[in-house]
């Protein structure tokens, strides 16, 4: 038998290669976006601190006016809003920032395992420094128990940090009930927010959230760029600055404020706000035609977390008996991630779909989709017809494939594990 | 990651894709690695009785693309050797023909085992395979 891999599917007109479908990771800025920063990177370079003279001024009138935009999106008031240098920072700022203000109210802190690393290594490091953290399971949708959550919270609880969306699977937590437990506990909610917000309804008053972290380049504005919406009412949230210097973001954060950036995350703020509804029901159209076409073309396929409690942009699909790196590099114009071991460093599989419960190899298998503002159908029917080409030839190479269509009980094999 | 050229041609154009009948004494059959670690490697061969000389190879590798090529290559390397000729190829051999990074020198180690555990098969099978037929030919 003679196979040959490499694809040859004919590229549907308009479509440019490669096609980017990773918005999960980053996007694209908004031609837009960039406008509204050009005369921040250029004539207008003035420090938003610099109160006696037209460059500051200039510079706060702008910054004042994104954080408006910002808080706007999210139900917040501007005052309610302090910058960062993106969501990383903003997760630790939340988190440490909670945990050292509080820390003569209790020490106890509640998150989950399929958290992104800005959250879970957070935590890790709070617990070197005496503080116990509770990691809550996922059920096999990738959702929490609210039951468990009720559970974990005593009265040394000082801070339950949950996303509200994956940013593997696209998973929606239920952010508002946890939120409702949370405040009848007396207990404070920070949840990372970065995928969530610009994409699906997200208001902190609404979802109960006392802390919000936002970013500014998974929502088509720049990197470099983030902020934290601390709650100033009911209650009135106080968090111990991370980083010392000249007091600026009302003693929050200090540092000179990235005023371009800052800019350009206002106006992506303020086009999610306009377009959201438009275009997550766009984005569900395209990733339901990607998912029913691979549905439809292939056998062993899944999908990984809950199709109801899901972003609009997000597919992660597994195409069991085909490793995920071999995949990618099958389809190497298309810009998608893998939870495949083989493209982390560390060798392991993604931690976010072992926590669902799925078994190593079908996180081996996985490939995740992230649709965003600039795909197009065409883009979509491309890739569909790339990927499915490319399985389908994996899986005449596929031993675990062929042994399975023979009947074979691969879990009865004896492996060696190297 | 950077592939070599080597890596993606062997991905591309795979030599030896196949599966031989497993259960025919002249063949011997290696099945190495686990599906949970993210590959798996089927590496057969067809040896020559007389000659011991290994005529076919085939494969077929779950993985990265360095675990097909190295898959791959070892089938190329194999096929027109003897069997102990063939227990001489070393997984560095296959991580210098391929270019492979030092994350990936696990797949060369897989291939290895592959060509080993396929001729330990076929040895297995015809050590077995010669006492009985001395047995039956002293009868």
């Amino acid at each position: 038998m003679s196979i040959t891999i490499e694809s040859h599917i004919e590229v549907p007109e308009g479509v440019h290669l490669p096609v980017y479908m990773d918005n999960q990771a980053t996007s694209p800025l908004d031609p837009r976006v960039l406008e509204a920063m050009m005369p921040y990177l250029t004539g207008k370079f003035g420090n938003a601190a610099s109160r006696n003279h037209s460059f500051g001024w200039e510079a706060e009138q702008a910054v004042e006016s994104a954080r408006e935009q910002i808080a706007r999106l999210i139900g917040a008031s501007a005052k309610e809003i302090v910058f960062t240098s993106g969501a990383t920072e903003s997760d630790n700022l939340a988190i440490k920032g909670v945990a050292e203000m509080y820390r003569e109210r209790g020490n106890h802190i509640i998150t989950q395992v399929t958290e992104h690393k800005a959250v879970l290594d957070t935590c890790k490091r709070l617990e070197k420094y005496g503080y116990r953290v509770t990691y809550l399971p996922v059920k096999a949708d990738g959702l929490i128990d609210l039951e468990d959550l009720e559970r974990a919270i005593t009265d040394k609880t000082i801070l339950v940090t949950i996303m509200a969306a994956n940013n593997e699977i696209g998973v929606l937590q239920p952010i508002r009930e946890i939120g409702q437990i949370c405040h009848q506990k007396g207990v404070l909610f920070h949840t990372d927010a970065v995928q969530s917000a610009g994409k699906v309804p997200f208001n902190v008053i609404a979802d109960n959230v006392d802390l919000a972290s936002l970013s500014g380049h998974k929502i088509y504005g720049p990197k470099g760029v983030g902020a934290l919406y601390v709650r100033r009412r009911n209650p009135r949230v106080q968090i111990a600055a991370q980083i010392d210097g000249g007091g600026h973001e009302r003693g929050m954060r200090s540092g000179t404020l990235n005023v371009p950036g800052i800019v350009g995350m206002g106006k992506a703020c303020q086009i999610a706000q306009t377009e959201m509804v438009e275009e997550a029901a766009r984005l569900s159209v395209l990733r339901d035609r990607l998912k029913a076409k691979f549905e439809s073309e292939l056998d062993y396929v899944h999908v990984n977390g809950s199709m109801e409690h899901r972003l609009p942009g997000n597919l992660n699909m597994s195409f069991v008996y085909v490793e995920g790196e071999s995949l990618l590099m099958g389809i190497n114009d298309v810009a998608v991630s893998s939870g495949s071991a083989c493209t982390s460093a560390t060798l392991e599989p993604s931690y976010v779909l072992k926590a669902l419960g799925l078994g190593d190899d079908v996180a081996h298998s996985s490939i995740r989709f992230g649709l965003g503002r600039f795909n197009t159908e065409a883009e979509v029917d491309y890739v569909a017809a790339k990927v499915i080409d490319i399985v389908k030839k994996l899986r005449q190479l596929s031993p675990l494939y062929e042994m399975v269509q023979d009947g074979i009980d691969l879990t009865k094999i004896e492996w060696q594990a190297h | 990651m950077a592939y070599s050229d080597k890596v993606v041609d062997h991905y591309n154009n795979p030599r030896n894709v196949g599966t031989l009948d497993k259960a025919s004494p002249e063949v011997g059959t290696g099945l190495v690695g686990a599906p949970e670690c993210g590959d798996v490697m089927r590496l057969q061969i067809r040896v020559n009785p007389d000659t011991q000389i290994i005529e076919e190879a085939k494969f077929k590798t779950f993985g990265c693309g360095s675990a097909i090529a190295s898959s791959s290559l070892a089938t190329e390397w194999v096929k027109g050797r003897t069997v102990d000729d063939a227990l001489a190829i070393k997984n560095t051999d296959i991580v210098k023909e391929l270019s492979l990074p030092p994350v990936k020198i696990h797949c060369s180690v897989l291939a290895e085992d592959a060509i080993r555990a396929a001729i330990g098969d076929w040895k297995k099978k015809n050590a077995t395979a010669e006492p009985a037929e001395a047995a039956a030919a002293a009868q």
